[in-house]
């Protein structure tokens, strides 16, 4: 199967892509909108307030797409250059929206200083996660609480956790398409990692 | 990046700070060494490795939805148009 952000076929370029995009092929329109609407809007949710909105993002980021299809030069992938475009769509509908981003209590380090004793040793540690408790944590029951988790993070680190480990694109990846250094492209994961792991454990694990 | 540089143990509280770097392959070799040593040492620091491992695999499981065939109607109607101009 091919994942949601996975080049639209073996072995085709995005030169061949933009040619026929710009030729009117309606099958290469099909093959990208497959390969990248379902992602763009989810990447459109770190943004703003509502699927909805993130929907119509999407769809007002392909407008955009396809006007600046001619001056399309190549120096990022296809893909990148549709992300980032979305990216800084939906950013600044967020904007507009003045959406209040929740702020967790505690995201500062990866984990709560209380469960370190004065020299950094765990006096808390992390309570096992079975075998069990991982594959029901990656059942279909427990997405909705997923996608609840995500949505509690700040929006940067949301937007590159989903790039990276939702959609499986590279740290060069996700720094083409918000902007950002690799150095901070890291940080932002990290933390984003770091307060997903520790949601799990309070929503499920110790539950 | 070397961030170790002065100690070569590293404590709980740094590693949880390190997974990340160390899991992307931007520790130093040496910093990586600490860090695998520390693990091997210490059960609380290797189940929360598993533990990032694991949520990153959770999270690599969530599928988007599927473009809904109302919304491909749509987004082919707009390509027509752009065509058409």
């Amino acid at each position: 199967m091919i994942g949601p952000c996975a080049p639209y076929a073996a072995g085709v370029s995005d030169d061949d892509l933009v040619r026929r995009l710009r030729a009117g092929d309606e099958a290469a329109f099909n093959e990208v909108i497959n390969a990248y609407h379902p992602s763009m809007v989810r990447l459109a949710q770190s943004f703003v307030s509502s699927r909805a909105i993130a929907e119509e993002v999407a769809q007002d980021t392909w407008v955009a797409v396809l006007k600046g299809l001619e001056g399309f030069e190549g120096r990022s992938s296809l893909k990148t250059w549709i992300f980032h475009i979305l990216a800084n769509r939906a950013r600044s509908t967020g904007a507009r929206e003045q959406r209040s981003v929740p702020v967790d209590p505690g995201a500062e380090g990866s984990v709560d200083k209380r469960r370190f004793d004065d020299g950094g040793t765990w006096s808390d540690p992390p309570p096992h996660w079975s075998d069990e408790i991982i594959e029901k944590l990656s059942s279909g029951p427990f997405l909705e609480q997923v996608q609840a988790a995500l949505a509690r993070l700040p929006e940067s680190q949301r937007a590159v956790v989903t790039l990276r480990d939702l959609d499986g694109l590279s740290s060069k990846e996700v720094c083409d398409v918000l902007r950002i250094s690799e150095a901070n492209q890291r940080v932002l994961l990290h933390r984003g990692r770091s307060r997903i792991r520790a949601i799990f454990e309070d929503e499920v694990v110790t539950r | 990046m070397r961030l170790l540089s002065r100690h070569r143990d590293i404590v709980c509280r740094q590693a949880v700070e390190l997974v990340t770097d160390y899991l992307e392959g931007k520790l130093s070799r040496r910093d990586a060494r600490a860090f695998e040593e520390h693990l091997r040492a210490c059960d609380g620091c290797e189940e929360y490795v598993r533990q990032i491992r694991a949520t990153i695999g959770i999270l690599g499981s969530v599928q988007p939805e599927d473009l809904s065939p109302e919304t491909r109607y749509g987004l082919m109607e707009l390509y027509r148009e752009f065509k058409g101009d």
